[in-house]
C-alpha cells in the first residue's frame, strides 16, 4: 500500500507541486471564488483545443512540438482575411478555418520534413523554425498585405498604406462559438459549443490512436529502426503527425482568438507554443507521454496560477510585476524541468546499458535485464 | 567546377548568399547616398561590442555541448557584476575592472552549476540550455525587484520597487574601452581601439588555451568522446571547464557591450541575448560541434555588417525599414541550417 502511494506521489509530483502552490496562492490573492470559476471555464474553452494539438507529435516520439506556432500563424492569416471580407459569425469562423487549412498543411509538411533532417533534436529545430517562420509571417503581414496581397478594408491597414495594423478587432466573429449554445448555470456562463468541439477533437485523437496509422505512429515513436524494418514508413508517419498537429493548432488559434476578440498581428501567436506546452507539462505530461486528462488538468492548473499570481505577488511584496515574472518563470521552468527529467532518464539508461555490456553493471541494470529474461 | 561545388558544399549555400548580400549592400552604399565611412565605423564598433559574446560560444561547441543558448546565464553574471560595482561606488576604470572581477566570480559559480546540470543530460543540451537560460532570467527578474540595492541612480524613485529596467553607465564607465586610444579619421570614421584590442587579446588567450594540454583535451571530448575516455580524459570535468569558460566569457562580453551601449538592461533584457551570438558564429562557418576563431571573426564581421548596413540601405532605397524582419530571417535561418546539417549526432 505504502509503496503504491509513493509511486503515485512520484508519478504525479509536478501536478501535486502545483496544486499545493495554487492552494497557497489563492487565499493570498484574495480573488473571489465565482470570479475564478468563471475565468477557468472561459479559459478551458479558449485554450484546451490548442493544447490537444500537441498530443500526436509526442506519441510519434518527436517530443513537444514547438513548431505548433506555425499553425497559429495560419489561423491568424485566415482570421485577417475574413475580417477584411467582413464575413461574420459562424460562417466567418468556418471560412477562416478553411483558409487556414491548406496553409497549415503546407507548413506542417515543411516542419515535419525539416524535423526529419534533424532527428534526435526535433524540439530545438521546431523552436528555431518557429522564430524563422515568424520572420516570413511578418514579411507577409507587414509588407505584402495591402501591396501584393489585396486588402480591401483600409481600416485594417497601417497609415502608410500597406501592412496590417498591430491590433485588429474581431467584432464580427467575437465569441460567436462560445455563445452559439448559451447556457448559464449558477450565474456562470458556460461556453457549451466550444466544449463540444473540444470533446469532438478529443474523441478524434482517441480514435486516431487506435487506427492502423495511429499504431504505426506509436511504433515509430518507440523505435525508429525497428519500425522501419517492420515496413512502417517512418518518415511519412512523422510528417503526418506534425501536419495534424499544425492543422489543429491553426483551428485552435482561431477558437482562442474568437474568444479574446482581438488579434495582436505580430505577437498573438508567439507565446502560444510556450504557454500550451507549459500547460500540458503542468498537467503531468512528459516529453514522451501525454493524454487528454493531462491536457485538462494542465489547463486548469496553469491558468489558475496565471490568474492568481499577479494579485498574490502584489499582496505579498506590493509589486504586481513579481507575480508576472513568477508566472513566466513557472512557464519556462516547468519546460526546463520536464526536459531535464526526460534527458536524465535517457542518459541514465544509456549508461546502465553500457555498464551491462562491460560485464559490470549496476544493480538496477541487472535487475532490468533479469526481468526481461 | 567540381572544386567550386565542393567549396559551396563545405561553406554552405546560406553562407554564400549572406556574404554576397553583404557585399551587395556595401557596393550599393555610395550610390544611394549612404555614408560609407560612418557605416564601416559603426560595424567596427558593433564588432567590438559583440565580439566577446560570440567568442564565448567556442569552448562549449568544442567540448561537444553544442550551441550555448543558455548564454543568458553568463549575461546575468555580468549584470550582477555591473550593478554591484556601481552600488559599491566605483567610478571610471576601477568601476569597470571591479564589474568584471565580480562578474567573473558569479560566472564561475553559475557556470559550475550549469555544467553539472548539462553533464546529466548529454545529447539534449541545447533545448535545456535555452529553457534554463529563460527561467534563470525570470528568477533574476524577481531578484532585481527585491535585492537591497540602494544607489539612487539604479533604483526607481518614488512609487516603485526594485532596480530600474535600464540603468545608464554614464558617469561610471560609459565608452571606457571604445574611447581608449580611439583613432578618429575625418568626421565620420572612428576606430574603437580599446574594444577591438580587448576582443583581440581575449581571442588570443582562447587560442593559446586551446593549444595547451587542457584545451586539446576539451577538443578531444567534443570530437570523439570514446577516444577521449580511452585516453583517460575526465570527460565530465572537461565539459564543466568549457561551460564555466563560456559563462565567464559571456559575463565579460556583456560588460564590454554595456560600456559601448551605455546602458545596463535588466529584467527581461538578457532573454534573447544568446541568439544573435549563436547566429553570428554559425554565419562565420562554425557547426554545431566545431568552431574556430576564424569562424568567430568572420561571423561577427558578417553579422554585424548586415545589422548595420541593412537598415540604412533599405531606408535609402525603399523608404521602408525591413531590417528587423531581415535580421530575424537571416539569423534564425542560419541556426536552422546548422541544426539540419547531417552530423554524427543524427542518424
Amino acid at each position: 500500500m505504502s509503496s503504491k502511494l509513493r509511486l503515485f506521489f512520484i508519478e504525479n509530483a509536478v501536478v501535486i507541486l502545483f496544486v499545493v502552490l495554487i492552494a497557497f496562492a489563492i487565499p493570498v490573492s484574495g480573488l473571489p471564488g465565482t470570479f475564478l470559476m468563471q475565468e477557468i471555464l472561459t479559459r478551458l474553452g479558449r485554450n484546451t483545443f490548442l493544447v490537444i494539438a500537441l498530443l500526436l507529435p509526442i506519441m510519434a516520439g518527436m517530443g513537444l512540438n514547438f513548431g505548433m506556432v506555425l499553425g497559429a500563424m495560419a489561423g491568424q492569416l485566415g482570421l485577417i482575411f475574413i475580417t477584411d471580407w467582413n464575413i461574420v459569425g459562424i460562417p466567418g469562423l468556418l471560412l477562416a478555418m478553411i483558409i487556414s487549412l491548406p496553409i497549415s498543411v503546407f507548413l506542417g509538411w515543411l516542419c515535419g520534413s525539416i524535423m526529419n533532417l534533424a532527428k534526435g533534436r526535433e524540439m530545438v529545430t521546431g523552436f528555431i523554425l518557429a522564430f524563422f517562420m515568424n520572420g516570413l509571417y511578418m514579411m507577409v503581414v507587414l509588407y505584402a498585405m495591402g501591396s501584393l496581397i489585396p486588402i480591401m478594408n483600409p481600416e485594417l491597414l497601417l497609415s502608410r498604406g500597406y501592412g496590417i495594423r498591430n491590433v485588429i478587432g474581431l467584432d464580427g466573429v467575437r465569441q460567436s462559438l462560445d455563445t452559439l449554445i448559451p447556457l448559464k448555470v449558477a450565474g456562470l456562463n458556460i461556453p457549451v459549443f466550444s466544449f463540444l468541439i473540444i470533446a469532438a477533437v478529443s474523441f478524434f485523437i482517441i480514435w486516431f490512436r487506435k487506427t492502423k496509422i495511429g499504431q504505426d505512429m506509436r511504433a515509430a515513436g518507440q523505435d525508429r529502426a525497428v519500425s522501419g524494418a517492420a515496413g512502417i514508413p517512418v518518415e511519412q508517419t512523422r510528417i503526418l503527425a506534425i501536419i495534424i498537429s499544425t492543422v489543429l493548432a491553426g483551428i485552435g488559434q482561431i477558437i482562442f482568438l474568437q474568444n479574446l476578440g482581438t488579434i495582436n498581428t505580430t505577437s498573438s501567436h508567439e507565446q502560444i507554443g510556450m504557454f500550451s506546452i507549459a500547460a500540458l507539462l503542468i498537467g503531468g505530461a512528459s516529453v514522451t507521454k501525454a493524454s487528454i486528462p493531462n491536457v485538462i488538468v494542465g489547463v486548469i492548473l496553469f491558468h489558475l496560477l496565471f490568474l492568481v499570481s499577479p494579485m498574490a505577488g502584489k499582496n505579498l511584496i506590493g509589486s504586481g510585476m513579481l507575480g508576472e515574472y513568477f508566472r513566466q518563470f513557472v512557464s519556462y521552468g516547468v519546460i526546463a524541468l520536464a526536459l531535464v527529467l526526460y534527458e536524465w532518464k535517457r542518459v541514465t539508461q544509456e549508461n546502465d546499458s553500457r555498464a551491462t555490456l562491460r560485464g559490470g553493471g549496476t544493480p538496477a541494470a541487472k535487475e532490468a535485464k533479469g526481468g526481461a529474461a | 567546377m567540381d572544386s567550386m561545388k565542393r567549396f559551396a558544399a563545405d561553406f554552405g549555400l546560406p553562407r554564400i548568399i549572406i556574404t554576397l548580400y553583404l557585399f551587395a549592400l556595401f557596393l550599393a552604399a555610395p550610390f544611394v547616398g549612404v555614408n560609407l565611412p560612418a557605416s564601416i565605423s559603426d560595424t567596427l564598433i558593433r564588432i567590438g561590442m559583440n565580439g566577446i559574446m560570440v567568442l564565448a560560444l567556442v569552448p562549449m561547441i568544442q567540448s561537444g555541448c553544442g550551441l550555448n543558448f543558455g548564454l543568458s546565464l553568463g549575461v546575468i553574471a555580468g549584470l550582477l557584476g555591473a550593478t554591484i560595482s556601481i552600488e559599491m561606488g566605483f567610478v571610471g576604470a576601477w568601476g569597470f575592472v571591479a564589474a568584471i572581477l565580480i562578474s567573473q566570480a558569479f560566472g564561475a559559480v553559475f557556470g559550475y552549476g550549469y555544467g553539472k546540470l548539462l553533464n546529466r543530460v548529454k545529447g539534449g543540451e541545447m533545448m535545456i540550455a535555452t529553457y534554463v537560460g529563460f527561467s534563470s532570467v525570470m528568477i533574476m527578474s524577481i531578484a532585481w525587484l527585491i535585492l537591497p540595492f540602494k544607489d539612487p541612480t539604479m533604483i526607481w524613485g518614488y512609487g516603485g520597487t526594485g532596480l530600474r529596467t535600464t540603468i545608464s553607465v554614464e558617469g561610471f564607465w560609459r565608452h571606457i574601452l571604445d574611447d581608449f586610444l580611439v583613432i578618429q579619421i575625418g568626421e565620420n570614421f572612428k576606430f574603437p581601439t580599446g574594444a577591438i584590442l580587448v576582443f583581440a587579446v581575449m581571442s588570443f588567450l582562447i587560442w593559446v588555451f586551446f593549444h595547451l594540454k587542457i584545451g586539446t583535451a576539451i577538443t578531444a571530448v567534443g570530437s570523439n568522446p570514446t577516444y577521449a575516455r580511452a585516453s583517460g580524459i575526465n570527460i565530465d570535468r572537461m565539459r564543466i571547464v568549457s561551460v564555466m569558460m563560456s559563462t565567464m566569457l559571456g559575463a565579460l562580453g556583456i560588460i564590454v557591450f554595456q560600456q559601448s551601449f551605455g546602458f545596463i538592461q535588466l529584467y527581461e533584457g538578457p532573454l534573447y541575448m544568446a541568439f544573435p551570438a549563436v547566429a553570428a558564429i554559425l554565419i562565420g562557418g562554425a557547426g554545431v560541434n566545431k568552431a574556430t576563431l576564424t569562424n568567430v571573426f568572420i561571423g561577427a564581421a558578417l553579422y554585424q555588417g548586415i545589422l548595420t548596413m541593412t537598415p540604412s540601405i533599405f531606408n535609402a532605397v525603399l523608404k521602408v525599414d525591413m531590417s528587423d524582419v531581415i535580421r530575424i530571417i537571416v539569423s534564425n535561418g542560419m541556426i536552422l541550417y546548422a541544426l539540419t546539417r547531417k552530423t554524427k549526432v543524427a542518424k
